[in-house]
């Protein structure tokens, strides 16, 4: 029975344990709702999820184990028998799952049957041509030996399908007797139905971090094997970025780094008062009709898709820049300080605007935090706003003012299609802000993009920059939160 | 209520302060304050006496402007502090509440030192000329509010970090510190222990000695204690205003009986 099937024959079995299990609540009471323990639904949902759940765990158990126990055993058969044989146990693998897969597939297109498969002699049938035939390539000529491991996955695979298939039913009609047995009036089921919906919201939980957890370690292991093939002081202690396809680069993050926090450094300075401004004018003297319209209107700023941001920098910020500091006595300067559209200041500028919604929108709310009171006291003094601004408010609001800067300066340092775009190629340490330069985020796209070999530093290096680059935001948010933190707990 | 016919009552007449005469006060469509004439005298206790809700707060806060911080709020009528219009449009609001300190209900120090709370209006207002100076303002106000001895060996601890009652008595150093002529105060106590509730009593009855002082109460008996004259409000209007001692014992309107006796409120 395909999966699919089992699955939706498991979701019928439910809706017919949900119906079951809650006319049975009822009668157990003679119809009367008032007496049972919970609400008759309760015992339903209760019934449905006891039939359900335990079958799909085991389900989803199964389908990832099965491969792998199979895997295993059929490639220790391998090993054993053709060990003279110069290829390696991982080809032959593969060699196997794939001639097991062509003839999963000869025998569901009605080209080849069981039978014919059983008694089929590697060395009279080609069965290369024949799969061929049916769209499935392989790279050599099928042997024996193969033919034979194929078999035996096959048949392996077949009975480990209906095994699965007999224990989640089997799970299912379990799960469904025994919490039908338990209906009964006086059966809390409410409660358990509570922990159900614990335990769902609980793996929804643990599932985001599992899966940050993955990918640091599969960054990790990648990052590992980098460091395997190129010295880890080249890398942190080098100063050249020149990554070279035919070997012996030089792969030093310094000057990627370098390029990173300057632009990030020029995007702050554009955001941060900008953003802050707005939001001081918008919590305090904004009316609330202006606010209203003027506060929905800054935050689509933050809708506004990077690569398009990108585009900005490119054809209207980056000419924009050269007219003002380029093209000697055509230019608005008369300089000659800047030639190619793309340099540091173009991609800080347009990022730095990128950032403004997300440093107004939480100092914003940060500010509107602030006691009505404090203002009070201080306009009560014959302050003027601006005074209680400036010296009660953003006093008050400043660690989590601070907090919001560093999460604008993580996203900054995260920030790619922008710098791809506005920033340029060129890796280099300079101060000179109308120079081309480049990021990590930018060098891990180019490291990963085209015909790459995954065993060479040049490719692996990208997971050693990604890491890092982890490393680095992951502080800045830790540092953020822990500001943010210690600043809530400031009027209590 | 019988110690307060005791209490010697300077019945005299002295300079007005604060003449309010047909104040009217809107929030959006509601009448908050209607018709309201009450004459603030110089160097008296005058309380606000009234059920929740009947517009009290929101006069006092019409003393000194506050209510310009509503965007739905609209005041008429005249406000006179010593016999200047505080609603003209040459009037600078920011002056008028140098002039007109206020105290809240809840106290609200700010979360800085106890030192930079009481320095905060005389450094706004160019008071002191240098440092020594304001040491000495910051001193003096707190003696004034009563609460120099608990706190001048931790002038640099934050000033939230006090109890409530000292808390409150902070804020009235910190109105105090800007030399006001009207002290408005918004149920000072109404967040306090009985002992705190005591403190600033007493310090009221001796910041009379310099100020004006208009404070709004729940308290009869609090409004009995530390004023000299009384008005009661009620739906929004003045009901009757006079000597604290005739209010109490002798009400003119039926209404402040029933309010001072308990059958309103």
């Amino acid at each position: 029975m395909p999966t699919f099937w089992l699955i939706a024959c498991l979701f019928l079995m439910s809706a017919a344990g949900f119906i079951l299990g809650r006319y049975r609540a009822v009668l157990s009471t003679g119809g009367e709702v008032r007496k049972l323990h919970s609400l008759p639904s309760y015992y339903g949902y209760n019934v449905a999820l006891s039939t359900l759940l335990p079958a799909l765990a085991a389900l989803a158990l199964w389908s990832i184990l099965q491969p792998l126990v199979i895997d295993a055993r059929v490639s220790g058969m391998i090993s054993t028998d053709m060990n003279s044989e110069n290829t390696s146990a991982e080809l032959m693998m593969s060699d196997v799952q794939r001639v097991s897969e062509g003839l999963n597939i000869a025998v569901a297109r009605n080209e080849m049957t069981n039978e014919e498969i059983r008694v089929m002699d590697a060395d009279t049938v080609d069965l290369r041509s024949r799969l061929a035939d049916l769209g499935i390539a392989l790279g050599s000529e099928v042997r024996p030996e193969i033919l034979t491991a194929a078999r035996q996955h096959q048949d392996m695979t077949h009975a480990g399908r209906l095994m699965m298939t007999i224990v989640v039913v089997l799970l299912a009609i379990v799960g469904f007797a025994r919490s039908y047995g338990l209906t009964d009036k006086d059966f809390r089921a409410r409660n358990v139905v509570e922990r159900c919906v614990f335990a769902l919201l609980a793996l929804a939980a643990s599932l985001a971090i599992l899966t940050t957890v993955g990918i640091v370690f599969s960054m990790l292991f990648e990052t590992i094997s980098f460091f395997g093939l190129h010295s880890w002081k080249d890398f942190f202690l080098g100063t050249t970025w020149a990554p070279n396809f035919r070997g012996d680069s030089e792969l030093s993050i310094l000057p990627l780094l370098w390029g990173t926090i300057y632009i990030s450094l020029i995007a702050l300075l554009v955001a941060v008062p900008i953003g802050l401004y707005a939001a001081i004018y918008l919590s305090e003297y904004a009316s609330s009709s202006t606010r209203s319209f003027a506060k929905p209107l800054l935050e689509i700023l933050a809708g506004i898709p990077t690569i398009v941001y990108g585009l900005f920098a490119l054809l209207t910020v980056g000419p924009m820049l050269v007219r003002i500091f380029g093209r000697g006595s055509e230019g608005l300067l008369g300089l000659t300080w800047m030639t190619g559209a793309t340099s540091v200041l173009t991609a800080g500028l347009v990022m730095g605007i990128m950032l403004i919604p997300f440093v107004s929108s939480l100092s914003d709310d940060i500010i509107n935090a602030v006691p009505q009171s404090m203002r009070d006291a201080s306009l009560g003094l014959g302050a003027t706003k601006s005074e209680t601004v400036r010296q009660v408010v953003i006093p008050a609001a400043l660690p989590g003012i601070v907090g919001a800067v560093l999460l604008a300066a993580s996203r900054a340092i995260g920030e790619t299609m922008i710098v791809v775009m506005g920033a340029g190629a060129i890796a280099k340490f300079s101060t000179n802000p109308l120079e081309a330069m480049t990021t990590i985020t930018t060098r891990i796209v180019s490291q990963l993009t085209g015909d790459t070999d995954f065993a060479s530093p040049e490719t692996l290096v990208a997971f050693a920059l990604g890491l890092s680059l982890f490393v680095l935001t992951l502080g800045l948010n830790i540092l953020a939160l822990a500001i943010v933190r210690t600043y809530r707990e400031q009027y209590d | 209520m019988n110690d307060m016919t005791l209490t010697e009552r300077n019945v005299d007449i002295k300079d007005i302060k604060i003449a309010a005469s047909n104040v009217q006060v809107h929030y959006g469509e509601t009448h908050a304050i209607k018709d309201v004439n009450v004459s603030i005298e110089d160097k008296t206790v005058t309380a606000f006496i009234g059920p929740s809700g009947c517009g009290k707060s929101t006069f006092l806060r019409c003393l000194n402007r506050m209510n310009d911080t509503i965007q739905t709020c609209s005041v008429k009528g005249n406000i006179l502090l010593d016999g200047e219009d505080i609603y003209d449009k040459r009037v600078d609001v920011v002056q008028l509440r140098a002039k007109v300190g206020m105290v809240f209900q809840k106290p609200n120090p700010f979360p800085k030192s106890i030192y930079d709370n009481v320095a905060y209006g005389p450094k706004i207002h160019g008071m002191a000329r240098g440092k020594s100076e304001l040491d000495e303002i910051v001193e003096k106000a707190l003696r004034r509010a009563a609460i120099w001895e608990e706190v001048k060996d931790r002038l640099n601890a934050p000033g939230t970090g006090l109890s409530g009652g000292q808390q409150q008595r902070l804020c009235i150093a910190r109105a105090v510190a800007t030399e006001p002529e009207v002290l408005l105060m918004d149920e000072p106590c109404s967040a306090l222990d009985p002992i705190a509730t005591a403190q600033v009593e007493e310090l009221i009855d001796e910041l009379r000695q310099r100020f004006s002082v208009v404070i709004v109460t729940h308290s009869m008996q609090q409004a009995a204690r530390v004023s000299q004259k009384t008005a009661f409000f009620h739906l929004g209007s003045l009901v009757e205003f006079g000597e604290t001692g005739q209010i109490f014992t002798n009400p003119n309107d039926p209404r402040t009986e029933s309010y001072i006796t308990g059958r309103i409120g």
